[in-house]
């Protein structure tokens, strides 16, 4: 008998989808408790089509060859003292950030695709979620590997995960995700595959990972290249998930209308800390932040947009003061950075004249007239031996977390703040974005662990700073924090630049 | 004689990462360190979850089990993503070409007509019980806590995923790729009487909430006594009916016991050695599902018609191997 030949849909079809069945026994929402509370309706799991038809047999091979090819490079860079060939000390700051503030993201992420890859009725996106589950914990550990070469060399990568769960502006990121995880399953999708994976992530991952290879970062950007194939995948999830819903049921436009316009600009926040990453911590510049944007939002996300109109789907809310914001997020952002350097855990500087001088043709509109004299003044009380630090614990805006720093968009000079009441307590916000946020959730909302707080509550040991930053934080106080000038990432860059 | 080439050496200021330092001093980590340890969030979680508003985000009250330290159930394969994906890819290789050996020599026509059917009947079914094992190794997973036992879990759960495929496609090649194979062996899945006791197993396991007591029954109880019935008794019967050819096929499925066992085994036996509480919980959930998967699994065995024993010898190794674990 010859066999017949089956297409990859087909293939796809037999192996897997069919491996569920209806459960004659027990009650089967008692074994998927979780997708009837948010709202959402779905009608028929049969109609979800498969965004990438990979077997596991294959899965394992194309996996296994990938790792093959990125650890030689890791040990090669190990070998041959890789640490050396990047530009200049300052760019190792911006992994230092990368590994404190977003690897463990990519941990949260195998976790959170691990329970909706348990959760999902449907077995087709059930077995989406987990091989998105086991890539994103591939992300977390290849990033783990690539940036221990660099925590032998440098200062500020040694205690990451404890980091991560208990520094100031790191509470950003971690809300940012544990924020995701704790919202139903179907908001999970639409938070983290839809709004970040689709329309966000290639502001994440692009510029990191071209950051990497400008800078000579051999470890990081071969992680990159590495893993854009698994985000390939990622983003044909994230856009699968979004049609579902859309074509499932009428009655989910409004809700999957709410959660984009939510993680649209919990997502817009969160990448502040990439613009200015982009714009002041990579010696050799990739693009402004602001550039970047327009590529890939304005362009990208615009024409995306467009296409999901058909569905009753509109611009993320605020996508209009986001449009005024990519001029003045990145230079705001690492203003607050290095008048805290103290209490940071990687090294801030002022920007060097020709840096300035490119910030300024970057930002023609904004660059020169509002950020350039502060920095002047910054170079004016240095060069007197008064570099400026802040002491002042800054109020949190209760839904980012970030410091209230960012300021009204059509009057940068004055710092945008919006309060809120609930159950007889104020509560403080740095945008109408956020502020919306807390009040569609505030029994949500209110329980944020806000860092400025529990450091006067005493939950973070103290009584004074540099204990909670040394206690708590597990800083090395002089080693991890501070300038970068004199600082001993500093002092054995030269040193080796002088041996080689 | 030795070459000697000459590199430059640059002192590093440290080892490996702190937390790793606190653990076993500052000497180098392997991989497999870097990896696991810590690498989970521990505190400070920011809200509750609102599809389980009385647990945490990561939380240890999701198994009655009690750890000191929850990274002490380590995995002795030290399996981080990376060696997890290229041990397998080893063995994918070599199901492959068993898998292209069979089809192209096209021995399925060599197949005797009791094996064909009782294949059809009996192997191609066990896909839904990969699938729900798939299901309750992802559970541990997502609800477990601790890197090092969780990603293992996630590991066993994809693993378990490509088994319920290799089981299909012995159903494609067997039905030269009309999908009619895998239809009846749903049927009996779904209807013959022999298997509705398993698929009630099956659905009650989904059922059960504490993700460590679903390990029991999944990884140890129900995994053991599958192994020894289909993948080693019934193999047998194979090769004393017209069905020798048949092994290469479930050569996989052997292969990946034998390794995911030493991982079981020796998060079991850490478990159950931590704390007399401990070891009586797990015990308790060990005689509790031993018995009920014996029961649900024994109109399969009959059916089967192989050695009148089997299940009697199936249910000698899994105690054996629970009294290795300490019960």
């Amino acid at each position: 008998m010859a066999a017949k030949k089956l297409n990859l849909k087909d293939k796809y079809k037999l192996l897997t989808r069919d491996l569920d069945w209806d459960f004659s026994y027990e009650d089967r929402k008692q074994a998927f408790p979780y997708e009837d509370f948010e709202g959402i309706k779905i009608h028929d799991w049969s109609k979800w089509e498969d965004p990438f038809r990979l077997t596991m047999d294959a899965y394992w091979k194309y996996q296994a060859e990938k790792e093959k090819k990125l650890y030689a490079i890791f040990d090669a860079s190990q070998q041959h003292n890789g640490h050396l060939n990047v530009s200049d000390a300052r760019y190792i700051n911006a992994i230092k950030l990368f590994l404190t503030g977003i690897s463990p993201l990519e941990y949260q992420a195998y976790q959170g695709f691990a329970h909706v890859g348990r959760q999902f009725g449907g077995v087709g996106a059930r077995v989406a979620c987990q091989m998105q589950s086991i890539d994103e914990l591939r992300h977390v550990q290849t990033q783990v590997h690539a940036m221990s070469q660099y925590n032998k060399f440098f200062d500020g990568f040694h205690d990451w995960t404890h980091m991560h769960d208990r520094v100031w502006y790191l509470s950003v990121p971690k809300s940012f995700f544990d924020d995701a995880r704790t919202g139903g399953p179907f908001e999970f999708l639409v938070a983290i595959s839809f709004s970040f994976e689709y329309v966000l992530t290639n502001l994440v991952f692009v510029p990191f990972m071209s950051g990497a290879a400008h800078n000579g970062d051999m470890a990081t950007v071969t992680f990159g290249f590495s893993a854009q194939s698994d985000e390939a995948r990622h983003m044909t999830l994230g856009l699968e998930v979004i049609k579902f819903l859309l074509e499932q049921d009428e009655a989910n436009v409004p809700i999957v209308q709410k959660w984009i316009d939510k993680w649209f600009w919990r997502g817009t926040r969160l990448l502040s800390i990439v613009g200015m990453m982009m714009d002041y911590m990579l010696p050799n510049k990739v693009m402004s932040w602001k550039e970047g944007w327009e590529v890939y939002f304005e362009e990208a996300g615009g024409a995306l947009f467009k296409d999901l109109a058909r569905y009753g789907i509109r611009m993320p809310k605020y996508a209009g003061v986001i449009e005024k914001e990519k001029e003045h997020v990145s230079h705001q952002a690492w203003w607050t950075f290095y008048t805290y350097g103290h209490a940071a855990g990687f090294h801030t500087w002022i920007p060097t004249d020709e840096e300035l001088d490119w910030l300024g043709e970057k930002y023609p509109d904004t660059f020169d007239k509002y950020y350039r004299p502060r920095w002047e003044l910054a170079k004016k009380l240095e060069a007197e031996g008064k570099r400026i630090y802040h002491n002042a614990l800054p109020q949190l805006c209760n839904t980012c977390q970030i410091p209230l720093l960012f300021t009204d968009m059509d009057n940068p000079t004055e710092v945008s703040h919006c309060v809120t009441e609930y159950q007889g307590d104020k509560y403080h916000f740095c945008s109408d974005g956020c502020k919306d946020i807390f009040e569609d959730e505030p029994e949500k909302y209110v329980q944020a662990w806000l860092p400025a707080h529990q450091i006067f509550q005493g939950n973070c040991g103290g009584p004074d700073i540099p204990d909670i930053l040394k206690d708590y934080y597990h800083f090395n106080l002089g080693a991890d924090n501070l300038d970068i000038k004199g600082s001993p990432d500093e002092q054995r860059w030269k040193e080796w630049k002088k041996q080689g | 004689m030795t070459i000697e080439i000459k590199t430059a050496t640059i002192e590093p200021i440290r080892s490996t990462f702190a937390n790793l330092q606190r653990r076993f001093g500052d000497k180098p980590a392997s991989r497999y360190q870097e990896a696991t340890y810590d690498v989970q969030a521990e505190t400070n979680f920011h809200y509750r979850p609102l599809w389980q508003p009385d647990r945490l985000l990561n939380d240890k009250r999701r198994t009655a089990v009690v750890m000191e330290d929850w990274y002490s159930l380590k995995d002795p394969r030290q399996f981080y993503y990376g060696s997890y994906v290229q041990q397998r890819a080893r063995m994918q290789e070599q199901a492959e070409n068993n898998y292209a050996f069979f089809e192209k020599r096209d021995l399925a026509r060599h197949l005797s007509d009791d094996a064909r059917n009782s294949l059809i009947r009996h192997l191609v079914p066990l896909r839904h019980v990969e699938h729900t094992a798939n299901l309750n190794n992802v559970y541990g997973s997502a609800y477990g806590y601790g890197t090092a036992v969780t990603q293992a879990m996630l590991f066993d759960g994809m693993d378990r995923l490509g088994i319920a495929q290799y089981l299909s496609r012995i159903g494609l090649i067997l039905d030269g790729n009309t999908g009619e194979s895998l239809s009846a062996a749903k049927q009996s899945w779904m209807q013959d009487s022999c298997w509705q006791g398993m698929r009630a197993m099956c659905e009650k396991s989904l059922t059960v909430e504490d993700w460590f007591e679903t390990f029991v029954l999944q990884d140890l109880v129900i995994d053991t006594l599958m192994q020894e019935l289909f993948y080693v008794r019934f193999d047998q019967w194979l090769s004393e009916h017209g069905g020798q050819d048949v092994g290469m096929l479930t050569e996989f499925m052997r292969d990946w016991y034998k390794d995911t066992s030493r991982w079981v085994d020796a998060v079991l036996k850490e478990a159950v050695s931590e704390s007399a509480a401990n070891q009586q919980l797990i015990q308790g959930w060990f005689g509790n599902w031993r018995g009920r998967v014996v029961e649900a699994l024994a109109p399969v065995v009959a059916d089967m018609n192989i050695d009148d024993a089997a299940l009697d010898i199936a249910l000698q190794t899994l105690d054996k191997r629970a009294a290795k674990v300490g019960l």
